[in-house]
C-alpha cells in the first residue's frame, strides 16, 4: 500500500495515548481507532500493541479494567489517567515542535540562506 | 520506598502468578476473537476467520513474553520461571541429573575441603585481637630458634615493635596431688599476654613485672581446654598449688576458650613464665634452644621490611659484640601462627589447591560435554521453541539456568560433605602423645568460596552448548531430525574429553608417584632399624634428679632393662632419638687446627646426640671404623666422640683415617674421634645426608633421655616388664613408652598426608575420567545405533562394529592419557620436595599409570560396548 508509513520508535506509545484519550477502549479497539484516526496510513503489528499497553499501565499513564465489548465478549478496557493526560499533552507539544522544526528545515531553499 | 513498593508488587505477582498469566492470555485471546468477529463479518466462515486472525496477530509466544517483561520485575520472575522449567526438565532425565550433581558434589567438596585447610592454616590469622599486626622472626636456617640472651637484646634494642614476646615449648610432669602426668605447654615471656592483648577467662595473667630473675615467677595459666579436661571446669582452681617437675607452681588464671597459643596446629595445656626454664639454658648466649619463636606487634606505620632491617641491624651489633656465641646470619619476618612451618605448609596446601582446582576443571569439562550432548539431544525442542518465536537469548538463559541449578545442587551436596569432613579433621589428633591439632573449622569464607565455585563452574560448563544453540537452524532440524550430523571432525566435546582425561592422568600420575615414594621411604635405609625396638622416654628432671645422680640412675636403668628375658640389646640416647618428633639439636664444631673459635670459622653444624655404650648395637647402626663407646669413656677419661660418615668426610678427609683424629667444640675442648658409623636420617626422611656426632653419656649427662630396647619379638609384649623394671628403681618416674616405628609417625606425617591426599585426588580423577569416557562412548553408540545396526545386519564382524563404535573414544583416551602422563611427570618434580624418593622416572609408576588409564577406559566403555553388540537391527530399522 503506498499510503502506509513505518512507525518511528517511541511513537506507538503516543498514538495509544491519543487513541485512548478519545474514550475508553479495549486492545483491539485501540488498534482500530489508530487505523481510523490515521486514515489507515500507520501500520501496527497487532501483537506488538499489548507489550506497549502493559508498559503504559505500569507507568501509571493508563488504567485498565475488565468489561464487556460491543461484540458481547469479555475484554480489558483502557482509559487515560490524569498523569496520562498530562503526558499526552507534553508529548504532543514536543512532537509538534519537532515536526515543525524538521519540516521547516526540509523546506529551506538555497536563496533563503 | 519505591524499592519497597517494587518488592511488594513483585511478591504480590509471585503469589498471584497464575492469575497474571491467565490475564495476559485472556486479553490476547480476546483480541483474536474480536478480529475474527470482524473477519467473519466480511464473509469468512468462523474457523477460517480465527485462523487468519491468529496469523495476523504474529508471534503469540513472543508477545506474551514481552508482555510479562513489560509488567516489570521480570528478572527475578523469569529466573523463577526458568528454575521451575529447569527442575522439570532435569526431573525428566534423572540419570543425567544425578551424574552431573554427583560429579560436581565431589569436585566442589574436594575444593571446599582443601580451601578449608588453606583457610584454617594459611589465610586465617591467630585467634587473638588484631592478629594482622603480629610478626614472628625467622632466621637463615628457616627456624625461629633463639637464645634467651639474644631475645633480651633484641627486645630492648629494636625500634620497630610495640613489645616483643617469646615462647618455647615446655614438656613437664604435672602433679596436682599424687597423680603425676605429662603435660605439654608453652614457656612464655612475662609480656606474652600483653603483646597479644589477651584478657583472662578466669583469674589473672602474669606480666613483665612478675619476672625477677631465674625461677622468680612460679605461676601457671591453664588453657581453657586443659582446665576443662584435667580440672573439670573447676572455678576454684585459681590459687591452687600444683607441682611442675616437682617444683610448686600456683595456678593464677585460665585463658579464654578460643585461644590455643601462638602456633596454629599446637594446642598447649598451660602457659608458664619462661624464667622457669633451666638456668643453664637461659644464661648461655649460645644456647639457641631457649626460645622457639620471638614475635611482636609492629608499631603503627612500621612496615615489615623496615622491621626486618631493624632486626638485622640488632643482629649485626650482636655478632660484632659476641663473635663466639652469635651465629645467626640474617632474619626475616612472617605473620605469626605458622613460624618456620609456614613455607612447606603453604607450598603443600597451595599445591593441593592447584590439584583440587584441576579436579574441578576436569569436572567442568566432563559436565560441559555431557551438557552439550544433552543439548544436542534437545535440539528438536530448541528448534521448536525458536520456530514458535522464542528468542535465542531467552533459550540460552534457560540453558544457563539449568546449568546453575545443577551446579548449586552439586555445590550444596559437596559443601555438606566437606563440612562434615572438616569437622572430623579439626577433631583429629594425629599423634596421641603430642598436642597437635588441625584447626580447620569451616567459616563463612569457606561457604562463600564453595558458592562462588559452584556458580562459576555452572557458568563454565553451561556455556559449552552456546555455540550449538546459536547455530541451530530450526527449519533444518525440524525437517531432518537431530541425528543428521554426527561428524568426523574434531568437536568441542572431543577437545573437552581430551582435556579432562589429561587432567585425570596428571592426578593419577601424581598420586602414584606419591604413594610409591612413601612405600620406598618405609623400606629405605634410615641409618638405624626401627623394627622390634621399644623407646622409653624417662625424664629424670621431672623426677627431681640432677648432677651426678643422672648418669648413675641411667646406668641402673640400662642394666635393669638388660635383665628382662627376651631383650636383645639396650642403649640410651638423649633428648630425642633420630626421627622422633622431628626434633634434634645441633652444635658448632671446628677443625682441630682452628684457634679462633668465632662463628665465621665454624667447620660444620652436626646433629649432636649423647648416647650410651651399646646404643649403636641397640639401634643397629653399623660401625664402619674404629670402636663403640665403653663404660670407661667417663668424666675422668679424655673426651671422645663417634661421628658419622658425612662428618668424617667433611672434617676428617676420609672414613679410614678418621679414628684417632681430633676436632674442637665451641668451648675449645679437643675431642678425639674413636669411631665412624654409617649415615642416617635425623630430622626428616627427606633431608640430605647430614653430619652427626655422638658423645658418650657419661661425659655429657642429660636428664631427658630415651632408652632404646631391642627385643627378639614384638616389643609391646615386653612393655609391661620394662615399665615395672623401671618403677622398681624409682616409683616416681614418669614413663612414656612406644615402639620406634610408632614414633616415626611424626617424621613420616608430611609424606603420609601428601600420599593420602594425593591418593584421594587420584581416585577422584579416575572416577571423573570413567564418567567422562562413559558419557562420550554411550553417547556415540546411541547416536550411531542405526548405522551400527545396518552394519551388523549386513554381516560386519563384531570387532569391526566395536571399532566403529568405540575407536574414537579410545583414541581420545590414549591421546589424553599420554598428554597427562607427561604433564604429571613434570608436576611430580614438585612432589619430590614433600614426598621422599618420589621420582616420576620409575618404571613401576609408568606402567601403573598406563595400566590404570587402560583399565579405566575398558571399565568405562564396557556398557556402551555391550549395547553396541546387542543391537537388534530388525527392531531398530522397524522403529525408524
Amino acid at each position: 500500500m503506498p499510503g502506509e508509513a513505518q512507525l518511528l520508535p517511541g511513537t506507538l506509545d503516543l498514538l495509544i495515548l491519543k487513541a485512548v484519550s478519545l474514550g475508553p477502549l479495549h486492545g483491539y479497539g485501540v488498534l482500530l481507532r489508530i487505523g481510523q484516526i490515521s486514515d489507515s496510513a500507520l501500520l501496527i503489528e497487532q501483537g506488538a500493541l499489548y507489550p506497549a499497553l502493559f508498559r503504559l499501565v505500569r507507568q501509571g499513564l493508563l488504567k485498565a479494567s475488565w468489561g464487556t465489548s460491543e461484540n458481547n465478549r469479555r475484554a480489558k478496557f483502557y482509559e487515560l489517567t490524569a498523569s496520562g493526560r498530562k503526558r499526552l499533552r507534553e508529548e504532543t507539544d514536543g512532537w509538534n515542535r519537532l515536526a515543525t522544526a524538521i519540516a521547516s528545515a526540509l523546506a529551506a531553499e538555497p536563496e533563503g540562506l | 520506598m519505591r524499592f519497597l513498593a517494587y518488592f511488594r508488587a513483585l511478591a504480590a505477582r509471585f503469589f498471584h502468578r497464575s492469575q497474571t498469566g491467565d490475564d495476559v492470555e485472556e486479553e490476547l485471546r480476546s483480541h483474536i476473537q474480536h478480529r475474527a468477529d470482524d473477519l467473519e463479518r466480511s464473509g469468512l466462515d468462523r474457523a477460517e476467520a480465527e485462523r487468519r486472525a491468529r496469523i495476523e496477530f504474529g508471534g503469540h509466544q513472543r508477545f506474551r513474553e514481552e508482555c510479562y517483561e513489560a509488567l516489570g520485575g521480570t528478572f527475578i520472575e523469569t529466573l523463577i520461571k526458568d528454575v521451575r522449567f529447569s527442575v522439570r526438565v532435569l526431573r525428566k532425565s534423572p540419570g543425567f541429573t544425578i551424574v552431573a550433581v554427583l560429579t560436581l558434589a565431589l569436585a566442589i567438596g574436594a575444593n571446599a575441603v582443601v580451601f578449608g585447610v588453606l583457610n584454617g592454616l594459611v589465610l586465617r590469622p591467630l585467634n587473638v585481637p588484631q592478629a594482622e599486626g603480629l610478626y614472628g622472626t625467622e632466621y637463615g636456617d628457616g627456624s625461629g630458634w633463639q637464645s634467651y640472651r639474644n631475645y633480651l637484646d633484641l627486645r630492648d634494642r629494636n625500634r620497630s615493635f610495640d613489645g616483643l614476646a617469646a615462647w618455647n615449648f615446655a614438656f613437664v610432669g604435672l602433679d596436682t596431688g599424687g597423680d603425676p602426668s605429662r603435660a605439654a605447654g608453652f614457656a612464655v615471656t612475662g609480656n606474652y599476654f600483653d603483646v597479644l592483648r589477651m584478657q583472662p577467662y578466669l583469674g589473672r595473667f602474669f606480666h613483665s613485672q612478675d619476672e625477677h630473675g631465674p625461677h622468680s615467677a612460679p605461676y601457671l595459666v591453664l588453657s581453657h581446654g586443659y582446665w576443662h579436661s584435667r580440672f573439670q571446669d573447676d572455678r576454684g582452681v585459681v590459687g591452687r598449688v600444683v607441682r611442675l617437675n616437682k617444683r610448686p607452681f600456683t595456678i593464677i588464671g585460665v585463658a579464654p576458650p578460643g585461644f590455643r597459643g601462638t602456633l596454629l596446629f599446637v594446642s598447649p595445656d598451660f602457659f608458664m613464665p619462661i624464667v622457669n626454664q633451666d638456668e643453664s639454658v637461659m644464661n648461655a648466649r649460645g644456647r639457641n634452644d631457649a626460645v622457639f619463636e620471638v614475635f611482636g606487634r609492629l608499631k603503627p606505620g612500621v612496615t615489615p621490611a623496615q622491621a626486618v632491617a631493624d632486626v638485622n641491624a640488632v643482629g649485626a651489633h650482636l655478632r660484632k659484640t659476641y663473635p663466639k656465641e652469635f651465629g645467626q646470619k640474617s632474619s626475616s619476618l612472617s605473620p605469626s601462627g605458622l613460624n618456620a612451618f609456614g613455607r612447606p605448609v603453604r607450598a603443600f596446601v597451595a599445591g593441593l589447591m592447584l590439584l583440587a582446582g584441576l579436579i574441578l576443571l576436569a569436572a567442568c569439562a566432563n559436565l560441559g560435554s555431557l551438557f552439550a550432548a544433552h543439548a544436542s539431544d534437545r535440539s528438536r525442542e530448541v528448534a521448536l521453541r525458536l520456530a514458535l518465536g522464542s528468542s535465542r537469548s531467552r533459550i540460552l538463559r534457560q540453558l544457563l539456568t539449568e546449568a546453575v541449578v545443577i551446579s548449586l545442587a552439586g555445590g550444596a551436596a559437596g559443601l555438606l560433605g566437606s563440612v562434615a569432613l572438616l569437622g572430623r579433621l579439626s577433631m583429629w589428633q594425629p599423634f596421641p602423645r603430642a598436642p597437635i591439632r588441625v584447626p580447620v573449622t569451616p567459616d563463612a569464607t569457606v561457604y562463600l568460596v564453595a558458592l562462588a565455585l559452584a556458580l562459576v563452574s555452572g557458568f563454565l560448563f553451561g556455556i559449552v552448548p552456546v555455540r550449538q544453540v546459536l547455530r541451530t537452524d530450526p527449519y533444518q532440524i525440524v525437517k531432518a531430525g537431530p541425528a543428521g550430523r554426527f561428524g568426523r571432525r574434531l568437536t568441542v566435546r572431543d577437545a573437552l574429553l581430551v582435556l579432562q582425561i589429561a587432567i585425570c592422568a596428571v592426578l593419577v600420575t601424581s598420586s602414584m608417584v606419591a604413594i610409591r615414594g612413601l612405600a620406598r621411604t618405609l623400606y629405605s635405609n634410615l641409618g638405624f632399624d626401627p623394627r622390634n625396638t621399644m623407646l622409653l622416654n624417662v625424664n629424670l628432671g621431672m623426677a627431681g634428679y640432677s648432677g651426678d645422680r643422672l648418669p648413675d640412675m641411667q646406668t641402673r636403668m640400662l642394666h635393669a632393662m638388660e635383665t628382662i628375658p627376651g631383650v636383645e640389646r639396650v642403649g640410651l640416647v638423649n633428648d630425642f632419638p633420630p626421627l622422633v618428633y622431628a626434633a634434634g639439636s645441633r652444635a658448632n664444631v671446628f677443625k682441630d687446627e682452628t684457634t679462633d673459635l668465632s662463628q665465621s670459622n665454624v667447620a660444620a653444624m652436626p646433629f649432636r646426640y649423647v648416647v650410651s655404650p651399646g646404643y649403636f648395637g641397640a639401634a643397629r647402626t653399623s660401625l664402619l671404623a674404629g670402636r663403640d663407646f665403653t663404660w670407661h669413656d667417663d668424666k675422668y677419661a679424655p673426651p671422645v666422640a663417634v661421628v658419622n660418615r658425612a662428618f668424617a668426610g667433611k672434617l676428617l678427609d676420609s672414613v679410614a683415617n678418621a679414628a684417632g683424629r681430633y676436632y674442637r667444640m665451641q668451648d675449645g675442648t679437643r675431642v678425639q674421634v674413636v669411631g665412624v658409623v654409617e649415615d642416617g636420617k635425623y630430622l626428616s626422611v627427606t633431608e640430605d645426608q647430614q653430619p652427626a656426632m655422638f658423645l658418650p653419656f657419661l661425659q655429657s649427662p642429660s636428664s631427658q633421655v630415651y632408652l632404646v630396647v631391642r627385643s627378639r619379638r614384638d616389643p609391646q609384649e615386653l612393655a609391661a616388664a620394662m615399665r615395672s623394671g623401671l618403677r622398681e628403681l624409682d616409683a616416681g618416674l614418669l614413663l612414656d613408652t612406644g615402639t620406634w616405628n610408632s614414633l616415626l609417625d611424626v617424621a613420616l606425617f608430611p609424606s603420609r598426608v601428601a600420599a593420602v591426599s594425593l591418593g584421594v585426588l587420584g581416585v577422584m580423577g579416575a572416577m571423573l575420567s570413567i564418567t567422562g569416557i562413559f558419557g562420550m562412548a554411550a553417547y556415540s553408540v546411541s547416536k550411531r545405533l542405526k548405522e551400527l545396526g545396518i552394519r551388523l545386519a549386513l554381516g560386519a564382524p563384531r570387532k569391526e562394529v566395536l571399532q566403529a563404535a568405540l575407536g574414537r573414544a579410545f583414541k581420545l583416551l590414549a591421546f589424553g592419557s599420554a598428554a597427562g602422563l607427561i604433564l604429571g611427570m613434570l608436576a611430580s618434580r614438585v612432589l619430590a620436595s614433600i614426598v621422599y624418593q618420589a621420582t616420576p622416572r620409575d618404571p613401576l609408576v609408568l606402567a601403573g599409570v598406563v595400566l590404570a588409564m587402560l583399565s579405566l577406559g575398558l571399565l568405562a566403555t564396557w556398557i556402551p560396548a555391550q549395547r553396541a553388540l546387542s543391537i537388534d537391527p530388525v527392531r531398530l530399522l522397524r522403529e525408524e
